[in-house]
């Protein structure tokens, strides 16, 4: 008896054994080997192409960020005294007198309104008294770059230049930058006000597009039927994803701060005042970024929930579990990591995003910081786009600073959400 | 076919004997069609009340579809559509009136490859008991648990690690986890889907004493590629084969015993010495 005879089969394996025998094969393996490598190169060249643009990014932000100025004042602070005694020997109460001299009855009153002197700390009322008696001024910045390299240059060109003028060293992301309101003299102007529209609005964004989003990724993965309408709700997301964020705010424009306006400026909660009207406030921004984000983290989620393993499903359904139960306790917590990487992305996009608050009206210029989220708003990138776009050499710092103030944020929310989403996909191992 | 496991069939042969005939769920002329795809054809078969009974047959004849079927999972495929009747205790759980759910909680299912929950070992059996409205303080609860693992033979594995992850256990022991977290909801029957196909030898071993065990107080029914296992641990075997247009029937069905040592049909007699499949 023959192998084959008992092994029916065997006998066509064992002729493709000897056809196979008869090829001969090639290795070719320096050829391969050198191919890998180049393939290899151009990845590494790509990497590297990515991190020089970063670099460079960064370190132009950071050269216009810091550097001499040349100051130039009306009064000059050391020649400000009273009774013989110099600025900053004077106190609070001094310092009232001292302005009395020298400003408006129309403007101290104005000061006085603002913020009462005997409230303003010592440190403010000597601030004060610089900016509104001395009236600093900067004439020209130089680069950090540019400053290291020939600070001794620039001395002997200021002096000859501007002989009234003092060449400060600026640091224009100052702790004042942060924390004062946006102000029309350049050198007291703060990005506080355009941090608070950026959190406000952000904060909008999350409440509203990140529970929509789920919800609606849930419904389309796991109970929607794969009918033709499934496919063209489908179809319509992943286009709308793709839709410039202008378009969103076209959008925004006519439904948020028109057709809605009665909602978004507050008048149906009775807090319409008549300096937030016609809706452009932080609710409307807030809706209109939602709607931008919304397509990509619907996208995502699916995404995140299509990864979760069908067997756990089954496991669920298997033992009894209704299908809301299988999701709340068995898709949900398994797609979550999956679903807030996808929503960190989205979010910081919206946070970085300007062209759609311009069609819905981000206020070119507020001194007060938000309140509601009825207020008017600007944001951090609207406020850079705005300084960038002004003629003076000094706001090109500023907008600098306001940049990596931006970048500092984003970086901040990025991480926070990072550490929730690995604490959450830790808990399930 | 060797002596010991003659034996073993002789031996359940006797169990047999004294069996009264107690169906507890039925299949009448069942029909599972994927799409226009019919997968299987008129199964009509009676399972016993507290027997093991095992399906084998070749690979694609719907053996675990007929499983499926059992306790409605197949309506969690969205071009699978059910004809005829599965009566459970008389009622026909395919009837409108009929919630799956409530199909699934008294017929439990245990899948091939082991899928305990990303929880703890306890959660893994509690949320079951809990979901379907376990009532009882957290001591009734610690007792389910742990008389759980007890009847899966796991207990004293695991009882000093109950708050580690259930994927952190053995493949064997996730698999018996996952029939401990089955019986905790305490179901009439347990479906078994190849169980064991994806454990080691001795971890089979210990799934099947565990099957032999829990067979005194469960229905279990079985699918299983491997001819030995369902000699070793079933009552009652039910071979399906394919028809010409790749539908799964039912064959032959029968004692363990009389379909493996004296098959009816030809094809059974071809399938079980290996003669195809």
């Amino acid at each position: 008896m023959t192998i084959h005879e008992n092994y029916p089969g065997t006998e066509d394996r064992s002729r493709f054994t000897e056809d196979i025998r008869r090829f001969e094969f090639q290795t070719n393996l320096p050829l391969r080997h050198r191919i890998g490598i180049i393939w290899r190169l151009v990845l590494l060249v790509s990497v590297i192409a990515g991190i020089i643009a970063l670099s460079v990014l960064l370190i132009s932000i950071i050269n216009d960020s810091f550097g001499y100025a040349a100051i130039e004042y009306k009064v000059h602070p050391s020649s400000l005294s009273l009774n013989g005694r110099p600025l900053n020997e004077l106190s609070c109460s001094e310092i009232v007198l001292l302005l009395e001299d020298h400003l408006t009855a129309n403007r101290l009153r104005q000061l006085e309104s603002e913020n009462p002197f005997s409230t303003r700390s010592l440190e403010d009322c000597h601030e004060t008294a610089i900016f509104e008696i001395s009236k600093p001024k900067a004439v020209v910045t130089w680069s950090l770059f540019y400053s290291l390299k020939y600070s001794r240059e620039l001395k002997i060109y200021v002096a000859q230049k501007y002989p009234d003028a003092d060449l400060v060293f600026q640091n224009w992301l100052n702790s004042d930058f942060i924390r004062s309101p946006q102000s029309s003299d350049p050198l007291r102007t703060g990005i506080l006000t355009a941090i608070m529209g950026s959190i406000y609005v952000i904060g909008i964004v999350i409440v509203v597009a990140f529970p929509v989003g789920i919800a609606a990724a849930i419904y389309l993965e796991e109970y929607s039927s794969r009918s033709f309408l499934h496919k063209i709700i489908q179809t319509n997301i992943n286009n709308l994803a793709g839709v410039p964020s202008i378009i969103y705010g076209m959008l925004g424009l006519a439904l948020f701060v028109r057709a809605l306006e009665p909602l978004t400026s507050g008048a149906i909660f009775g807090l319409s005042d008549s300096t937030t009207a016609n809706g452009r406030t932080i609710l409307s921004a807030g809706l209109t970024l939602a709607l931008l984000v919304l397509p990509v983290i619907i996208i995502n989620a699916q995404e995140a929930i299509r990864a979760v393993p069908n067997s756990l499903r089954q496991a669920s359904y298997g033992m009894g579990a209704t299908k809301w139960q299988t999701v709340w306790h068995h898709v949900l917590p398994n797609a979550i990591p999956g679903i807030l990487t996808g929503t960190i992305l989205s979010v910081s996009r919206a946070f970085g995003e300007t062209a759609p608050l311009v069609v819905v009206g981000a206020s070119t210029y507020i001194t007060f910081n938000p309140e509601s989220i009825f207020s008017k708003f600007t944001t951090i990138p609207i406020q850079i786009y705005q300084w960038t776009a002004r003629p003076q050499d000094v706001y090109k710092n500023i907008a600098a600073a306001a940049i990596i103030v931006l970048l500092v944020l984003l970086l901040t929310l990025n991480a926070t959400a990072i550490i929730l989403r690995n604490r959450l996909s830790r808990r399930l191992i | 076919m060797n002596f010991q496991l003659l034996q073993q069939i002789s031996s359940t042969n006797a169990l047999l004997s004294s069996a009264v005939d107690q169906s507890i769920i039925e299949a009448v002329n069942l029909n599972v069609y994927y799409g226009n795809f019919l997968a299987v054809i008129d199964i009509n078969i009676k399972i016993e009340k507290q027997k093991i009974t095992a399906l084998i047959g070749p690979s694609g004849c719907g053996k675990t579809t007929v499983l499926r079927a059992f306790n409605r999972m197949n309506d969690l495929i969205p071009i699978a559509r059910t004809t005829g009747e599965v009566l459970f205790l008389g009622q026909n759980i395919y009837a409108e009136d009929v919630d799956p759910v409530e199909v699934r909680k008294r017929i439990g299912m245990v899948f091939q490859k082991p899928n305990p929950f990303p929880k703890s070992i306890y959660e893994n059996i509690a949320w079951g008991a809990r979901i379907n409205g376990f009532r009882g303080t957290k001591s009734d609860l610690d007792d389910l648990v742990e008389q759980s693992l007890r009847d899966a033979a796991l207990w004293e594995e695991v009882k000093d690690k109950l708050d580690q992850s259930g994927l952190s256990l053995s493949g064997g022991q996730q698999q018996r986890l996952c029939i401990a977290r089955t019986i905790a909801i305490k179901p009439d029957i347990i479906l078994m889907d190849e169980p064991c196909s994806a454990l080691d030898p001795i971890s089979t071993l210990k799934i099947e004493e565990l099957m032999r065990d829990l067979s005194r107080n469960y229905t279990i029914i079985i699918v299983t590629h491997n001819m030995q296992q369902a000699a070793r641990v079933s009552d009652f075997t039910a071979f399906l084969t394919l028809t010409e247009d790749r539908a799964g029937k039912l064959m032959e069905y029968g004692s363990t015993s009389q379909v493996f040592t004296n098959p009816k049909e030809k094809v059974t007699e071809d399938y079980i010495t290996g003669r195809f499949g």
